[in-house]
Formats: structure tokens, sequence, C-alpha cells
């Protein structure tokens, strides 16, 4: 188990959206997913993959993802993840109600400040 | 990809588990490509390639959990857990043979005894009857509470069929309704004359219970007069036995009494009047012009007009008792009011509860005795199952320490007794599949609906019910302490440390005080039960030897010796042949014999000189008896003599009394002999020649009535003065030590049929049997009782024992210490001993308690004690104490032969 001071937990669905708009941009396997979303991040986020695998599952019993045989960049047999036509659907909803929240949430912050 | 949906067929479900299997597959290969991208990125950043593999997996933390938790969205997680936890679970019963052994054959006995009694319960008293809508359906019951002093009023008035003429036309609360007696009728034109079950039944008996005939149809209306055609209706049985089931029997013809009948139908198999089995059925014709008032041998069923109550059904028949008596008459200078004096009363049950009776109260004492013998058999199963819960704690401690969750622990604990108590509960269809069989084999000839008994659906339900109740309940006890436990506590633990356990031994000292108390009551209860029966059994019932008394009866019908003189003479003759039997040592017939359930007749009886209120003398049961009856029986004589041939051939007046008569009439009974008796005020007086001792007629435990005897030739109900006339239906008593053996049964039937080749022998019992048969209800419930009760007395020594072994054996160390300075053996065996008697005592002491509460239940089947008979409460708690001494005896023994030196070194 990671003994390292657990990093500040993201709010639910959070993963999941990232994930989502991830692979809307290109299919991809596991490692470039975290790869993608440190990077698109700026190193402000980092995927773990105690938290990242089972996301997936559950993105793909939901219906939200394909997946399919692939080969890695370094050429190693994968699995590459595809975001569905639900997917896609999934993600507009959660980025218009997460739009929402962030809009409410820096309404407050912001009121509070004067 | 689809959707992931729950599955909903098996070949969903199929498809799905193969889906799943490449699922996992998927994910072993993404993980472990991710692994090895990490690794390179590590690698690259300059990192030993052996670290970067270990840094990348430990990013990765536990990857089989990871797997798992990933798996875990692809299943019913709850029930894959369990499914895992069902293999552990077997796997380890499978290495603890004697263990499972134990407690599944403990379990199977213990729910088998429950499953056979609940299905008894299940057919006899909680199923309706087998006829649509058998709610509505009511037994014609009527209260008669003035008539008095004759035992089978307590039992209810039967109906007379003046009464059945004037309900059918006046009431306004029956569908239909119909009157029914059994009665044997013998067929004959066949091979051998045979001798079978026949029913009369009104109209309106077959158009109540509702049950369509198999073939042919039910007696109309036409059947039923007494000049038209003569039919008769088949049972099923009957049927098959004699006709192979052959449909075109419907219109043949039988010789039913010597009287050719049509048969019109066939009733369908296990159809029954009420609870009566019958071969034939017969209209019984009525003639309205031929009944008077009397005659009050017919059994009423009606069906409920719809939305009618039983108590308004009441109300409507108790309206026409006035009716009946100003419509009909008993004869000219009868007074027909003179019923009022009995106040009959209409008490209608519903025909369920007429043909349970008070079974009821027998059988549910039978389910609580044998549920008690499974909650200690539970006891001593939860008692096992701490010990081998002790066994395993490393194994525990490990696997909480690991971070299985007590809830975990405490639900794997629960679903091996839970499994432990579905095995016993598969097992134990076995036990019960036996003992239902046993049941009907030898069960209480008395009890109720027995051909319907069986294994149903509600039985297997109920079966499994309890079994994984006992298994949550037996379970629950480790599964509770473990749970609750702490950890360290657990960790901490070893056999070293006594006082850790001491929790452990309250547990355990609880489920023996527990059973202790149970096993009291039982015990108590089959004691009681024991009593009852030896007290019954002391009970002179009036006859002697009864196992050397053939009886049967014999049946002469009109249509055969049509001349009432004849059948008298054949009557002397068939005696005369049977005693000339060797080996026979005396001979007579009655128009009943005792415990037969039959009262021939009973009517008024006016003692000469006796002033009565109101003019009405009591009535009294009375009996036909033929010379050389009452020797037969080993009746004795306390006064006076018995009839001659010669008395009763020359038509004298002469009578003979029971005992309790003559004492009542005339104080003693010697002071009887030559006094003078009558029937009505204008019936010639009689002479009583002689008293016999009173005689149990209706079983031993119910009071022996005032009987008066008249010669079996004798007749004068309406004539007077009386006429010798034979009765056609006679049993016969006949005394040999070969009685019951077939070849005697034989010769008495080759007798028979040399004095009158048409005569078949009918219901052939010794006295034995109907002797055994009218204490049936006793021995059943007393057997049930005694097996309960020893079940209960070997549990609680096997549970006693056990605790206090396990008690030895984990104080080993301590009794080591008392032993090296000095403690003498014979004080640390009474340590033990002691011990064992505080449980029991204080679970002797809960157990009289609820006993004095539950016995109660038990007065209506006692018989010459009280629920708190002295001896029994005084026996049972030493019995008791006694097996707790033995049961510690054993392990204090082996406590005391401990060697100090060998249990300190093994420290």
């Amino acid at each position: 188990m990671d003994r390292k001071p657990a990093p500040r937990d993201l709010f639910p669905g959070a993963l999941e959206m990232m994930i989502l708009q991830s692979l809307r941009l290109k299919p991809m396997h596991g490692y470039a997913l975290v790869k993608h979303i440190q990077q698109a991040s700026d190193d402000l986020l980092r995927i773990e993959e105690g938290s990242l695998y089972p996301a997936l599952q559950r993105m793909l019993r939901e219906g939200w993802l394909s997946s399919e045989e692939g080969v890695s960049a370094k050429g190693r047999p994968t699995r590459i993840y595809r975001l569905t036509k639900t997917g896609l659907r999934r993600l507009e909803q959660e980025r218009s109600s997460f739009e929402q929240m962030t809009a409410g949430i820096t309404r407050v912050l912001a009121a509070a400040r004067t | 990809m689809t959707q992931r949906k729950p599955h909903q067929s098996f070949s969903g479900l199929l498809s799905s588990l193969f889906a799943r299997r490449r699922r996992y597959d998927d994910l072993a290969v993404s993980i472990e490509e991710h692994i090895a991208e990490k690794v390179e990125e590590l690698v690259d950043d300059g990192m030993p390639r052996a670290q970067a593999e270990q840094a990348a997996r430990r990013a990765f933390g536990n990857v089989t959990l990871l797997q798992e938790r990933s798996r875990e969205q692809w299943q019913w997680p709850r029930i894959e857990s369990i499914l895992a936890d069902l293999r552990l679970i077997f796997r380890r019963l499978r290495k603890a043979p004697g263990f499972a052994t134990t407690v599944l054959l403990t379990l199977a006995i213990g729910l088998g005894a429950n499953t056979v009694v609940f299905s008894v319960i299940n057919r006899v008293l909680l199923r309706p009857l087998p006829y649509p809508d058998s709610s509505r359906l009511v037994s014609l019951w009527l209260n008669a509470p003035g008539a008095g002093g004759l035992a089978n009023f307590s039992s209810g008035l039967q109906l007379s069929p003046s009464m059945y003429f004037t309900f059918l036309r006046h009431n306004h609360t029956l569908q239909s309704l119909g009157i029914w007696s059994p009665g044997d009728a013998s067929i004959t034109g066949v091979a051998q004359p045979e001798e079978v079950h026949g029913i009369g039944v009104s109209d309106g008996v077959l158009q109540s219970l509702q049950v369509p005939p198999v073939a042919g149809r039910w007696f109309t209306r036409a059947d039923q007069d007494p000049r038209g055609a003569k039919t008769v209706i088949l049972s099923y049985g009957y049927w098959q036995r004699r006709f192979g089931g052959d449909r075109s029997v419907i219109g043949r013809v039988l010789q039913v009494d010597s009287e050719p009948r049509t048969i019109v139908g066939v009733m369908p198999r296990n159809f029954r009047i009420a609870d009566s089995p019958f071969e034939i059925l017969l209209p019984l014709a009525l003639d309205p012009i031929n009944e008077k008032l009397a005659g009050f041998g017919f059994n009423g069923i009606a069906r409920l007009r719809p939305g009618v109550s039983i108590a308004q059904a009441d109300a409507d028949i108790a309206r026409l008792i006035p009716v009946w008596m100003d419509s009909w008459t008993n004869g000219p200078g009868t007074n027909p009011h003179y019923y009022t004096v009995w106040r009959i009363a209409p008490s209608f049950h519903s025909l369920k509860q007429q043909v349970i009776g008070n079974v009821g109260s027998v059988l549910w004492i039978v389910m609580a005795t044998v549920g008690l013998v499974l909650l200690i058999a539970c006891a001593n199963i939860a008692n096992l199952l701490l010990v081998r819960a002790d066994s395993r704690q490393q194994e525990l401690s490990i696997r909480a320490a690991l971070g299985a969750g007590r809830a975990r622990i405490a639900r794997e604990l629960l679903l091996e007794s839970v499994v432990l108590g579905l095995l016993g509960g598969l097992l134990s269809l076995a036990v019960a599949w036996g003992g239902l069989r046993l049941l009907v084999a030898f069960g209480p000839a008395d009890l109720p609906r027995i051909s319907e008994i069986s294994l149903d659906p509600r039985s297997l339900a109920f079966t499994f019910l309890l079994a994984a109740l006992s298994g949550l309940l037996f379970g629950a006890i480790p599964a509770w302490r473990y749970a609750r436990s702490r950890l360290s506590l657990i960790l901490g633990s070893s056999a070293r440390t006594a006082s850790a356990s001491r929790a452990h031994h309250r547990s355990r000292n609880i489920l023996v005080i527990a059973q202790t108390a149970m096993a009291l009551v039982l015990l108590i209860g089959a004691l009681l039960m024991i009593r009852t029966f030896a007290a019954l059994r002391n009970v002179d019932p009036g006859f002697s030897d009864p196992a050397h008394i053939q009886t049967f009866g014999v049946w002469i019908p009109e249509q055969l010796i049509p001349n009432p003189l004849l059948v008298a003479r054949t009557q002397s003759n068939i005696a005369n042949q049977f005693a000339a039997i060797p080996g026979v040592q005396a001979v007579g017939f009655a128009a009943a014999v005792p415990m037969d359930n039959d009262d021939p007749d009973w009517d008024e009886i006016q003692v000469e000189g006796k002033i009565y209120p109101a003019n009405e003398p009591p009535l009294r049961l009375y009996n036909y008896v033929s010379p050389g009856f009452f020797h037969a029986m080993g009746t004795r004589f306390v006064a006076g003599r018995d009839f001659t041939w010669s008395d009763l051939y020359g038509v004298h007046p002469y009578v003979i009394v029971s005992e309790g008569f003559a004492r009542d009439a005339w104080g003693s009974a010697a002071a009887a002999i030559d006094k003078r008796i009558r029937k009505y005020s204008h019936s010639p007086w009689q002479q009583v020649i002689g008293v016999v001792e009173d005689v149990h007629v209706h079983g031993v435990d119910e009071v022996a009535p005032p009987i008066v005897y008249w010669p079996a030739m004798y007749y004068d109900r309406f004539a007077s003065p009386p006429v010798l006339d034979g009765l056609r239906a006679v049993t016969f008593a006949v005394r040999s030590s070969q009685a019951g053996s077939a070849a005697f049964i034989g010769r008495l039937q080759q007798a028979l049929w040399s004095v009158n080749g048409n005569l078949p022998l009918d219901q052939v019992r010794t006295m034995q049997d109907l002797y055994d048969q009218s204490m049936g209800r006793t021995s059943f419930t007393l057997v049930m009782l005694a097996i309960a009760g020893f079940m209960a007395l070997a549990l609680s020594i096997i549970g006693i024992y056990g605790v206090m072994a396990y008690t030895v054996s984990q104080r080993s160390r301590e009794i080591g210490i008392r032993l090296a300075l000095g403690a003498p053996r014979s004080a640390l065996r009474w340590i033990f001993v002691r011990s064992a008697l505080v449980l029991t005592g204080i679970g002797g002491l809960i157990g009289l308690a609820a006993a004095a509460l539950l016995t109660e239940s038990m007065r209506t089947l006692l018989f010459g004690i009280t629920p708190l008979d002295p001896v029994t409460w005084a026996t049972v708690p030493v019995v008791l104490a006694a097996a707790a001494v033995l049961a510690s005896y054993l392990p204090a023994r082996r406590a005391a032969a401990v060697d100090p030196a060998e249990v300190l070194r093994a420290e």
C-alpha cells in the first residue's frame, strides 16, 4: 500500500471526467492516460494507478468506453481505451454540471473576499 | 462493447462469464504494460533497473488487490466472496470429518424429528380438508346437557332422521345438509363372502362435500326413495381391488347384504366422508313415515350458504328444535316435548375441527418437545463450534492482523454454521422420510387424516428454514464472541493465559445451564406420561387377560335369515361351534364389546320404588349379552348369576346390572339381587339376577358408566310384552390362548361357515388390540416424550462432559501447580464435579420454573396425577444431578490423574 501521505482527494467524478476528456482527444492506453493528464495539468495532477484501473473498469461497464487490443508507443501489447457515443454524451453532461458548480463556487468565494 | 446489465438468463450468465474472463486478461495486460513503461521511464531518469521495478510496483501498490478491485466492477462482489468463503468452508469441513459428522448427525436427527412432527401438524391441523371451499363445511353438532349421565353425550348428541327432515325443510342458512352413519355390509354372490366398511348417506352429504366422482354419478334424490331402485357407490380403493379399475363397472349389480344393488358411481382416491374411510356408500333411503323423534344415531354434515357464519346457522337451527318436537312423535302416549329437559342446542363445528378432535393439543406438545430437543442439540453444537473457533484462534488472529475485517470474520464463522445447518437439513430429510413411514405405520390409529401425511413443499420449506435458523443460532455465539473480542486480546492470549478464556467459559456455562434447564422440562414431561401410563395400566378395565380374547363381528342380514327366532337359533349354533374348537375356553356374544367405540343403546331406566324429579328417570347405557359372554371376557360376577340359554328362550324377564348401577340404585351389589327395574312406565318389570363388576367401556381413562345388560335375544323397544328377537349384528368374544393367530382365525371362519356359508367374520381383533387402541394417544405421547427426554438427557450429559473436559485441558497447568503444592487428588476431583453440579443446579432451577408453567398444558393428557405430581418433581432433579456427576466425574478423574512434573515441563 502507498504509505506516502495521500494527495488531496479529487471530488467524485473528477477522475472520470478527465479520463473521458483525454480519450475524446484520442484513444489511449493506461500509461499514456496517466502521462497525458499529468502533462495537461502541468504536473499539478498525478493519477494514482490504484484508482485509474478500477475507474476504467467501471467506465467500461457503464459503456462509456470501449477497449481494444493494441500496442503501446514502445511496441508492447496493451489495451487501447476509446470513448463511445454514450461516453461522449456523459462527458458533456459532466462538463456542464461541473462548469456550473465551479462558477457557483467561484462566486461564493468572491463574495466572501469582499 | 455493449453495456453490462444484470444477467437475465442462463445463457446471458454464461456469455457474461466468458466476457468477464476476457476482461480479466485485458486488465492484466494493461497493468503489465503500464508497469513496464513506468520502469522504462524511471530507468531513463537514471535509476538502476532493479530499483526502478521495485518503485514502479510500489507506485501501483498491491497489484493483486488492484486487480481484485478492478474486477469487482464486473462481479456481484458480495456473492462471489461468499462463494470463495464457501469453498474454504467445505475444504475445512472435509479436513475435520469427526467434527462434521458429529454436527451433521446431531442436526439430521434433531431437524428430522422436527420435520416429521411439523409434517403431521401441517397435514392434520393446518391444511384445509380436501374438499372444495371446505371452510363452509360444518358438522351438525348438538349439545344436550340435560340428557346427562351418558358418556357419549360428552361428545355431543347425534342427529335423528326426523331432525334431518325438519332442518332440511325449514332452515335458511344451509346450502345443503345430510346425515350419514357408518356401518358394515357384507358383499356376497362372489367367491367368498366379504365384510366391507360401508357408509349410509342421505341426500345432501355428497352434495355438501362437492367432490365429483371419478366415474358415474352421485346419489340423486331418486336413489333415496325407499321404494325406488337400489344403488351403491364404490370407493376408489374397492373399485381397484375388486374390479381392477374397470370403467364398465357402472351399471353392474353388486349383492350388498344379500340385496342386488346397481353400481352408479365411483368416488376418487382418498375421498372420505369427514375422516371415515369406506369401501361402499349406500343411500340411507329414509322413509319419513317410519321416523320418530328418537333415533339419535347419525352424523350431520352441511355446507353453509355463502356469507353465513356458524353462529347464524346455530341460531337458525336452535329455532327449529321446538318445530321438530311439534312435528314428530315417539308413538302414541308419549310426550313429544319430553326432550325439552335435554336442552338440545346446536353447537356446530367446522368440519375440520370435528375431524381433528382433541389431537391438536397432543401434537403441539410433541412439536414443542422436539423443538426443545433441537435447541439442546444446538447448544451442544455451539459448544463444539466454540472449541473449534478456539483452536482456530491463531489463524483468525493472523487474518485479522492482515486486515480482514471483524465483520468479515464473523460473517465467515456464521456462514460456516449456516452451511452446517443446511447440510444437516438436507440429511434430515432422509431421517424425516423414514420417521414419517414409521409414524404412519406405528402412530396412534386414531390420529385423524393420517393417510394424508407426507413430505410436501411446506414441510421442506419448514425444514430448511429451521435448518438455517439453527445454523444462525448455534453460529451466532462464536461469531458474536469473535466479532466482539479485541484484536490484541486474541493475539496476546495463548493457552498459557487462563484469564483470557474466562469469557469463553461464560458462554459455555450459559449453554450448559440452558441445556440442563430444557432437559429437565422434557424429563418432567416424559416422567409425567410414564406415571400416567402406569396409572392407566393399574385401572382394572373390567375384563381380564385381553390378549386371549378374540373378538369379531357376525352380522346376519334380514335377506339371509328373515325369521328373528331363526337368527337367535343360528347365533347359539355358531357359539356352540366355536366352543367345540379345541383350546377354546369360553364363548359369548354381545351387541358390543368394551372399548370398540360403539354404545349399542341407551334409554331411561326406572328402579322400582324410586321417585324421580319431574318423573324423568336418568338415562342408562345398555348392552345385550349372551350367556357366557362375561365368562369369556373375564368380567367377574359380584353377586347373583349369569343368564342361561333357557332364560333366553323362555323370554324370562331377567336382567343383569353393573356394580355401579347396583350401588347407585340400592346401595350395594348384594342388595340388587331380585330387585326390579323397567324402561318405561308401561313396560313390564325386569328382575335383577346378577351384578357384574364395572367395565371401562369407553377406555380406562374414562369413568366406568353404570350399565344395564339385557339378554341378547330380547326386544321390547316399543312392543310390550317383550318378544324373543335376535340382534342381527353381534360381536363374539372367544377366549383361547391361541387368540390372534391366523390359524385360529381360520378355524373360527370354518366353524362359522359350517353353520352358514354366507357369513363373513368382520372386525377381527383381540381385546388387547382394543385396549391398546384406547391407550393409543397416551402411549404415542409417552413414546414421543420418552424418546425426547432420553435424547435431551444424553445430549446434556455430552454437553456437561464436553465443557468439563475442555476446562480440565485448559487448566491442566493450574492443576499441576496445585498438585505440586500438595492438594489432595480428591479435592481436585471435587472442584470439577462441584462446578458441574452448580451449573446443573442453576439450570435445574430455571427448568423447574419453566416446567411448572409448561406442564400445565399437559393436564388433559394426564390420568390419575396432576401436572405437579410430587414423585415426578422429586425424581427428575435427582436423575439430572446424577447425570451431572457422571458427566463431570470422568474429566475430573483425568484432572486428578495429571502428573504435575509432566505438565510443568511441557509448559
